[in-house]
């Protein structure tokens, strides 16, 4: 039959006498040991549990329009579209304009990034590609500590020790050198749009910088390696290997510190002067419609008044929605869907 | 004899090579590093600045009256933010009770039961709700509570933090209930173990360290929230043990002081900030170690 | 005393394509039967519709019977019920991570329910004695993870696991083929004493390893079972030419 090309196996080696050693004693069962009908119930009863939890997060998002899109109709029937148009904003005589908030909020915020962009991407460049693998943990646990401070502290910390800064050094030298802009004239008070925007920006360069670190480190190895092949420098492999491949995962991280900058609240409301006016120079008080909400709505006496301010927090919260959606798209097209950090 | 050194023929081209663009570009090269590590101090800074005034000027100010008073009225030196302290605390209590038990069922309901359209749902309604204003959570819980029951409380204030906590609770424990081997779970049905019983006595137990660090991480980020207790918690400067009252919290109690034209409750806003970021990194600290006494050799 | 596995018309389906077709198969009371057959043949696929583990996979359905002494695999029983009569041992050691090694053995019986912790304890010692795992670990048994043991001692602890539950089939998936010779060897004289007490079902890419242990051999070829006889004839005079190429290496 078959040829003998492998050795003939051996069936069934004898079994070891009864009395020996490797006789393991295995004892006779006779009734099953787990008794009792496994009821199907706790399963069932489980799995619904916890879809109703999943249920639970998506019902959170529609109380949230629920909530405001309802709050805001008093208003939404006074002004219509002109809301977002008009700059007076007058509790006495009942009229509401909403433009001095969101010139507000979008001049600190582009400010914020203004400054904080570069700084955020130089620290990340830092850490992945020129640090020693030693320094790199403590650099990037340190800005992260950066992250894990309150807001509240943050505002603190401004009031009394940046905004004097600012006004004593910081303000007179930009009035000096940068006033003829327009930018930096008036009385350098300290407080105002200046102050606002460098403390968004110290609390939005941790999250540019870890995201653009996260994004750094998912450009492959080759890519540095064939721009040095060619006889670059390391700023130029920085600049042309790894930089441009991860250009999307940046501008979404920096849209993502867009989105934090635009809902901070606390911070700026403690240093930008709660003045609903719009002015060219970065040095006038300001507001946003972040600090709208935190200094007025328990002050807010009749409906128009709570309905108005219901309505910038409506406005606020579609904006950061679709500038968060937009960033993450952008990221996540560099990372390829690897786990979404959660963004504190 | 034939020339066996890769590096060679580069070293004699830039031998040949050396023109001002060599120069320039060695010279950028250093500008550049010398940059960057200029950015990273800069970065550096405000951190190092931060923590120490708060020390600096807090430290002086944390003493048993701090610890254990209330605040005296206006002009009166003294008093503390005992009440702030503790109303804290019932509402972090309160926003946990709330927030985690959800979180975490959504977690699992993710990595356990959504790995399809639904679960893609939710996993994006997750990601969206993780970046809405902290105080536009506060108006939503000012209608849904406030407004029903018609008065300022602690559990307002619990509600708009547990709202805040459960998006972040919800991807972290799915993340780490995905690192869960499926072999593992595949183990526990063969022994003839429940879906249910696995999914808590094997999936989430394995995943344990990973799931408390997430929920710790959730803990942190909304123990010094501010803005949503604006309008609900809103602030007290007596002791309050009803459910009915607006209930004082560190944070309120910071930002109150902090924009009050009194340096005397300059001094204490310093002294609370300084409390502010001690508990909360006790607190995070207090919970790893927990965590890792809690596990076996080996495991 | 263990008890038979009748397998009639079995079909298997993962989403559209087929993965079993017709497999026809008894297996002895108190027996081993190896499935052998090149990778990708079924038969992993196979020994999991016995134990309706192939039901974890979304997509996968099954068709045709499976009788375990008088039991319905699927019509008279639930997954979870049936798997406490079916013991399985998989491929790579999943010792269970965060537990003991008491706990692990104990997992089965303390998930189920059992509370009685002088009968735990012995149960516990009589399945890693059956086990051959008892010396070696019985003065560390609440200390050690079942994480810290070697390749060879995982996998044994979880044959000890398996038993613990006391069922009458137990069904082994590869279980040596990530381990070393001389744990293989321990392994292979334990099928051989538990084969007293239990049915078993092993698959093996090893063919002298079925020769070693098993009476029964299936041979599997892309899905369909070829040969199902004596482990000697199947070996020494196989009825099919396909089998006798398997069989003498010329391929797979």
């Amino acid at each position: 039959m078959s040829n003998q090309a492998l050795p003939r196996p051996r069936f069934n080696a004898p079994e070891p006498e009864p009395g020996s050693k490797a006789a393991l004693k295995i004892e006779a069962r006779t009734t099953p040991l787990l008794q009792g009908k496994v009821s199907e119930v706790p399963d069932v009863a489980f799995g619904w549990a916890m879809r109703l939890c999943g249920l639970a997060v998506v019902a959170l998002l529609g109380l949230i329009v629920y909530q405001l899109v309802v709050g805001s109709e008093l208003s939404w029937h006074a002004f219509g579209w002109k809301f977002f148009g008009q700059s007076d904003w007058n509790p006495v005589s009942d009229q509401y304009g909403a433009l001095p908030f969101i010139y507000g909020t979008v001049v600190s915020s582009l400010l914020a990034l203004v400054i904080a962009v570069p700084l955020s991407i130089g620290v990340a460049v830092f850490i992945t590609e020129m640090c020693p693998i030693g320094l790199r943990g403590i650099l990037s646990f340190t800005t992260e500590l950066l992250a894990a401070i309150p807001s509240v502290v943050y505002g603190l910390w401004a009031i009394f020790v940046m905004v004097p800064i600012l006004r004593e050094y910081v303000q007179p030298f930009l009035a000096r050198t940068l006033g003829w802009t327009g930018l930096f004239s008036g009385p350098p008070y300290g407080i105002g749009m200046l102050a606002a925007g460098v403390i968004l920006a110290i609390m939005i360069i941790p999250i540019i910088s870890s995201i653009t670190r996260e994004v750094l480190i998912v450009v492959p190895q080759h890519q540095r390696e064939a721009v040095l092949a060619l006889g670059a420098t390391r700023w130029e492999m920085i600049r042309m290997g790894v930089l441009r491949n991860a250009r999307a995962g940046i501008v979404g991280a920096i849209i993502l510190g867009l989105g934090r900058a635009l809902g901070e609240t606390m911070a700026v409301t403690m240093v930008i002067g709660n003045r609903p006016e719009i002015a060219k120079s970065l040095f006038a008080p300001g507001y946003t419609m972040a600090s709208v909400l935190a200094n007025e709505f328990t002050e807010a006496t009749g409906d128009l008044y709570l309905s108005a301010l219901i309505e910038i927090g409506l406005a606020l919260f579609f904006v950061t929605i679709v500038v968060n959606a937009l960033a993450r798209l952008m990221v996540w097209s560099v990372t390829r869907g690897q786990p979404a950090r959660s963004i504190a | 004899m034939p020339d066996t050194n890769p590096n060679s023929a580069a070293v004699s081209a830039q031998q040949v090579n050396i023109s001002p663009i060599s120069w320039r570009r060695r010279v950028t090269d250093h500008v550049m590093t010398g940059i960057s590590v200029l950015t990273v101090l800069l970065v550096l800074l405000p951190l190092f600045a931060i923590f120490a005034y708060l020390v600096y000027r807090g430290i002086g100010s944390i003493n048993i009256a701090f610890l254990t008073q209330t605040p005296k009225p206006v002009g009166e030196p003294g008093g503390g933010m005992a009440n702030a302290i503790v109303g804290s605390m019932v509402i972090l209590a309160i926003a946990s009770l709330l927030g985690v038990p959800l979180g975490i069922g959504a977690g699992i309901f993710l990595s356990e039961y959504g790995r399809n359209r639904y679960g893609d749902i939710v996993r994006f309604v997750s990601d969206v709700l993780n970046g809405v204003p902290s105080i536009v959570i506060g108006i939503v819980a000012y209608g849904l509570v406030v407004m029903r029951q018609k008065h300022f409380s602690a559990l307002a204030g619990g509600v708009a933090l547990a709202i805040m906590m459960i998006p972040t609770i919800a991807r972290t424990t799915e993340q780490m209930l995905l690192l869960v081997p499926q072999a593992i779970r595949e183990a526990a049905y063969g022994l003839g173990v429940s879906r249910w019983r696995t999914t808590l006595s094997i999936t989430l137990r394995t995943a344990t360290s990973g799931v408390i660090t997430g929920v710790m991480l959730a803990f942190a980020r909304v123990a010094g929230e501010t803005a949503p207790l604006l309008f609900t918690a809103f602030g007290n400067q007596y002791w309050n043990w009803k459910t009915d009252q607006p209930t004082a919290a560190l944070s309120l109690q910071i930002f109150t002081y902090a924009i009050s034209p009194f340096d005397e409750w300059h001094r204490q806003a310093w002294a609370g900030a300084l409390v502010l970021i001690i508990l909360i990194v006790g607190a995070v600290a207090a919970v790893r170690i927990a965590v890792r006494h809690g596990t076996l050799a080996g495991a | 005393m263990g008890v038979g596995i009748t397998v009639e018309h079995l079909n298997a389906f993962y989403g559209k394509t087929q993965a079993l077709f017709d497999v026809n198969i008894t297996a002895l009371a108190n027996h081993a039967t190896a499935l052998i057959g090149p990778s990708g043949c079924g038969k992993s696929t196979f020994i999991r519709c016995l134990n309706r583990m192939h039901e974890t996979i979304p997509e996968a359905r099954v068709d045709g019977k499976v009788l375990i002494g008088d039991l319905s695999v699927y019509n008279g029983t639930s997954a979870t019920q049936l798997r406490r009569r079916v013991g399985m041992v998989f491929q790579k050691a999943n010792p269970f991570p965060t537990m003991s090694i008491y706990d692990n053995v104990a997992a089965g019986l303390k998930l189920n329910g059992f509370r009685n912790r002088k009968q735990l304890d012995e149960i516990v010692q009589k399945s890693l004695q059956s086990a051959a795992l008892w010396d070696e670990v019985k003065d560390s048994l609440h200390k050690k993870s079942g994480a810290s043991l070697s390749g060879g001692q995982q996998q044994r602890l979880c044959i000890a696991r398996a038993l613990a539950v006391q069922p009458e089939v137990l069904l082994m998936d590869e279980p040596c083929s990530a381990l070393d010779p001389i744990s293989t060897g321990k392994i292979e004289e334990l099928i051989f004493q538990l084969k007293e007490q239990y049915t078993i079902v092993i698959v093996t890419h090893n063919m002298q390893q079925a020769a070693r242990v098993a009476e029964f051999t299936g041979f599997f070829l892309l899905g369909k079972m070829i040969e199902f006889d004596k482990t000697e004839k199947i070996f020494t005079n196989p009825s099919d030419k396909r089998t006798e190429d398997y069989v003498t290496g010329r391929f797979g």
